[in-house]
């Protein structure tokens, strides 16, 4: 910090310096303190509307929630006491009384797992205030991507302030308070007939799984562990970074990097969804040959690559180095390119390559 | 791009041109979203009221094909106005005199003659550009590809050197690339005029590190374009080899290009589906897929990122480099002995002086833009912050011209091509992804209610369009997004192969095809 008079609070008795603007649960959270959140989404603007990150802070009288309230200079913070954990499982019981049940598949979504999460490490008692519930599940939504599994909305509007904030598109809103709120589209039906675009970032901020990824769902009963690879898109030129999902070998589905550093956590309706090419059953699984009846059929890798390269030696030998040209593709990984400008180059000594840019 | 993603939501002033950023490049359009919302002005200019321009502070709906007319016409006013940046030209660019005396004569009056676009809103334009602080330009294929699109992109040039927004955040002039590896592409040399890392192909020095690594003369002489080679197979192009494109389907002119490849003594096709271009080959040879294979990609804003195998290969398929290496083992060359996506990579970057400071472990978290000249460099947000490549940004003088073909009696319609947002290139990929058809399941074609009254067509009436090329069936949907005089389809869809229709001109530097502008006839089916 270059001001001359620094800023510190105290933070569970350490003395913690602060930039201007920042808020107590950041500061908390760069130095590794952990206070639970549920209507936090760090992409988003705080909207402290959950209370769980409540704070005390000296010479307030209610705890305060950290995800909003600034930093100012020599504010004493504690993070954790036994009011204050008392609190936060009190609350947790008032909004897991609201649902079904808790537990959830983690292919939901991303960030599925993150009320079943604190419900355990706060051992709260889901059933203490049953009976009042919150959201309907819209279940005539008959989209193939996204789960409308109202009845577990905590109504934390994430999903909400996501698609108006990073994805711009505000496709869906709140109707009513209270009990009675409801996330709906504008005019209440699916959300085809709403602008939106199915990008997915409502499915992957919902902390509870109400919204869900159900191209993903379709592997819940299927047998292994949820392997995370990360890789980028393979769509457009922005290069969203991506996790694969797989499950016993089987691709089942994508969820977005929140650290991706060309999206941060944003995907569209193909990096979300169109990834079930890879598996299908039109895949190539073997080489072909021209036999010669005219008709492709299948053969071994030897015998189709001995006639790959025939073909080439004996143009060359009839029609010269000029006669062979190379097309690689803008949707191969870096090293097809290399090696196709390497074959021509190497192979004939012509230039003759180009990529499918131009089309 | 010249500038980073991240940078697009800190424009003042952002102008889109032959953009559908928001289906094309939806992530990408998140960021301008954004930055409007903190206020930032916009000026889109497409031929179709896209969903960009019900964002936009003004749209400007040019005739398709007369962007340079429109960029004259700003310049001039910019001129006039005098709202140029003196010092960035002086200290900067060459050849602005030139170019300031040439915009003299083309006034706004001019341009709204030949864009469609009244002159007082072409003035704005130039003005809201000019004034921002921060002004950034953002445009893909609908300012590519036409005959003249090394033309449409040098006018953007110009309007960004005269007004000093390049070099710094939040400006800048930025192509959105379509493919998620079609930089990569271009980086690693699979082009007709450079080696890998843009080192031409023409330079002797150049030729003669290439000689001594790959053992043996390589011509000076660019090779020739794809376009080009399409039209001279069976004649001096005998074999070809192609990696991972639907030739027939995305390329103009259908029927030539089908002809062309059958006429090939040899055709090699490696692939990750049998693709109608495929089905035409002698050999065809299954490729890992995405999600199957270890790979290096580089994105639009020159991010180098790695792609990770999460799955085991369908079948008998193999990686791209492993199957191109074994044809070369097979053919006596030498230094194809790779073991690893790695050691290709690793290989790329000693040779390519952009790529210089990475190897495939330093990119592991993708937090390099290229060019990254040695190890030490931490890559390179922002181009030409200094100075530009050859050290001044250089002027062009460049005249407006018609379109290939204009439109006529016997076809009096505009024809523009695009994609859609659920569906990608030749879908191949996205036709096979379960639930996409619940969005996206047939082609039609967008036409102002009026031109399809006067031709007695209702929403989802077949009808027959047709260009001197050929014709197409396909279902029309009424809206007022296509202009009057104007109609829209995308080339996704092999039952509508609209390509069969284009293909009219090629721009002469490039040989990028006018895929773009057609002119057609509407007539019910
Ligand atoms: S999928 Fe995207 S556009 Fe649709 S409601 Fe969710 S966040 Fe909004
Ligand atoms: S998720 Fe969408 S925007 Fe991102 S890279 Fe993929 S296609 Fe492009
Ligand atoms: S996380 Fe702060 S109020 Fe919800």
């Amino acid at each position: 910090m270059v001001s001359s008079q620094s800023s510190n609070i105290t933070l569970d008795g350490e003395p913690v310096s602060f930039s201007a603007g920042e808020t107590l649960y950041e500061i908390a959270k760069r130095q590794e303190t952990i206070i639970p959140t549920l209507c936090y989404d760090p992409r988003l603007e705080a909207f402290g509307s959950c209370r769980l990150c409540m704070v005390e802070v000296d010479g307030i009288r209610n705890p305060v929630a950290s995800c909003t309230t600034k930093a100012s200079d020599g504010m004493v913070v504690r993070t954790t006491s036994p009011a204050i954990e008392k609190h936060r499982k009190v609350l947790l019981e008032m909004v897991a009384s609201e649902n079904p049940d808790i537990a959830v598949d983690p292919l939901r979504g991303y960030a599925s797992q993150e009320l079943g999460t604190l419900v355990d490490d706060y051992r709260a008692d889901t059933g203490r205030f049953k009976g009042r519930q919150s959201g309907q599940s819209f279940q005539d939504d008959d989209n193939p991507f996204i789960l409308r599994d109202y009845d577990r909305c905590i109504s934390c509007y994430r999903c909400v302030r996501v698609c108006a904030e990073q994805e711009g598109d505000y496709a869906i809103n709140i109707r009513n308070r209270g009990f009675n709120t409801q996330i709906t589209t504008e005019f209440s039906g699916t959300l085809k007939d709403s602008s939106c675009t199915f990008c997915g970032q409502c499915v992957q901020t919902c902390p509870t799984g109400a919204l869900a990824d159900k191209k993903a769902m379709r592997a819940e009963n299927d047998p292994g562990e949820i392997k995370k690879t990360r890789s980028v898109c393979p769509y457009c030129g922005v290069g969203c970074s991506v996790d694969l999902l797989s499950k016993d070998d089987r691709l089942v589905g994508v969820q977005p990097a929140m650290d991706g550093p060309a999206n941060q956590g944003a995907l569209c309706i193909k990096g979300q969804f169109a990834f079930d090419f890879v598996q299908h059953n039109d895949r190539l699984g073997s080489p072909l040959i021209r036999n010669e009846a005219g008709e492709l059929e299948k053969t071994s890798w030897e015998i189709a690559l001995d006639r790959a390269a025939d073909g080439f030696r004996e143009a060359m030998k009839t029609h010269g180095r000029q006669s062979i040209y190379g097309v690689a593709s803008g949707r191969t990984p870096s090293e097809a390119d290399y090696m196709m400008q390497k074959f021509i180059r190497a192979g004939f000594g012509t230039n003759q390559i180009d990529n499918c840019s131009r089309a | 791009m010249s500038n980073p993603l991240v940078d697009m939501q800190k424009p003042d002033v952002i102008f889109c041109i032959g953009t559908n950023m928001t289906e094309c490049h939806p992530v990408a359009a998140t960021g301008i979203k954004k930055a409007l919302r903190r206020g930032a002005k916009m000026i889109v200019a497409d031929p179709r009221r896209i969903a960009l321009a019900d964002l936009a502070d003004l749209y400007l709906p040019i005739r398709v094909g007369s962007d340079v007319a429109l960029l004259l016409a700003m310049a001039h006013v910019i001129l006039r106005e005098k709202l140029y940046d003196a010092t960035f030209i002086d200290e900067r660019t060459s050849g602005a005199n030139a170019f300031l005396e040439h915009v003299k004569d083309f006034t706004p009056e001019w341009a709204a003659s030949i864009t469609e676009v009244p002159a007082a809103d072409i003035e704005k334009a130039a003005i809201l550009y000019a004034q921002a602080d921060k002004g950034a330009i953002f445009y893909t294929l609908g300012i590519t590809e036409h005959i003249c699109g090394v033309d449409n992109v040098q006018s953007l040039c110009n309007l960004a050197l005269m007004t000093g927004n390049l070099g710094r955040e939040g400006t800048g002039i930025n192509p959105m690339r379509g493919q998620n590896n079609i930089q990569g592409a271009g980086d690693a040399g699979a082009v007709p005029s450079n080696y890998p890392g843009f080192q031409p192909v023409t330079d002797p020095a150049a030729q003669s590190k290439f000689e001594a690594l790959y053992g043996r003369k390589i011509d000076l002489e660019k090779g020739i374009t794809k376009v080009t080679a399409l039209d001279q197979c069976g004649k001096s192009i005998r074999a070809m080899l192609i990696d991972g494109e639907n030739t027939l389907v995305s390329d103009p002119d259908r029927d030539h290009c089908e002809h062309a490849l059958r006429s090939l003594d040899h055709l090699v096709v490696i692939d990750i589906f049998l693709t109608e271009t495929a089905a035409l080959a002698d050999v065809v040879l299954p490729a890992t897929a995405w999600g199957e294979t270890d790979g290096v990609c580089t994105n639009t804003e020159r991010r180098v990122q790695r792609l990770r195998a999460a799955v085991t290969p369908h079948g008998d398929a193999r990686p791209d480099w492993w199957i191109i290496a074994e044809i070369g083992k097979r053919l006596g060359l030498s230094g194809f002995e790779f073991d690893s996506a790695k050691s290709v990579f690793n290989e790329l970057c000693e040779l390519s002086p952009i790529y210089a400071g990475l190897d495939w472990d330093r990119i592991d978290k993708g937090e390099y833009q290229w060019p990254v000249p040695d190890k030490e460099h931490p890559g390179t947000p922002i181009l030409h912050q200094e100075e530009f490549k050859n050290g001044r940004g250089l002027f062009k003088v460049i005249n407006y011209r018609d379109p290939a073909e204009t439109i006529s009696d016997d076809y009096p319609i505009w024809l523009t091509t695009g994609r859609r947002l659920q569906a990608y290139h030749t879908r191949t990929q996205t036709g096979r992804a379960q639930g996409i058809d619940y969005l996206l399941a047939e082609e039609s074609l967008e036409i102002h209610p009026t031109d399809a009254a006067e031709r007695n067509l209702k929403d989802g009436d077949w009808c027959h369009l047709s260009s001197p090329r050929g014709s197409v069936r396909v279902k029309v949907k009424l809206t007022d997004r296509s202009p009057k005089g104007t109609v829209f389809t995308s080339f996704g869809f092999n039952n509508v192969p609209i390509n069969v229709l284009t293909g009219s001109g090629y721009d002469p530097i490039t040989e990028t095809a006018e895929l773009k502008v057609c002119p057609v006839r509407i007539d019910p089916a």
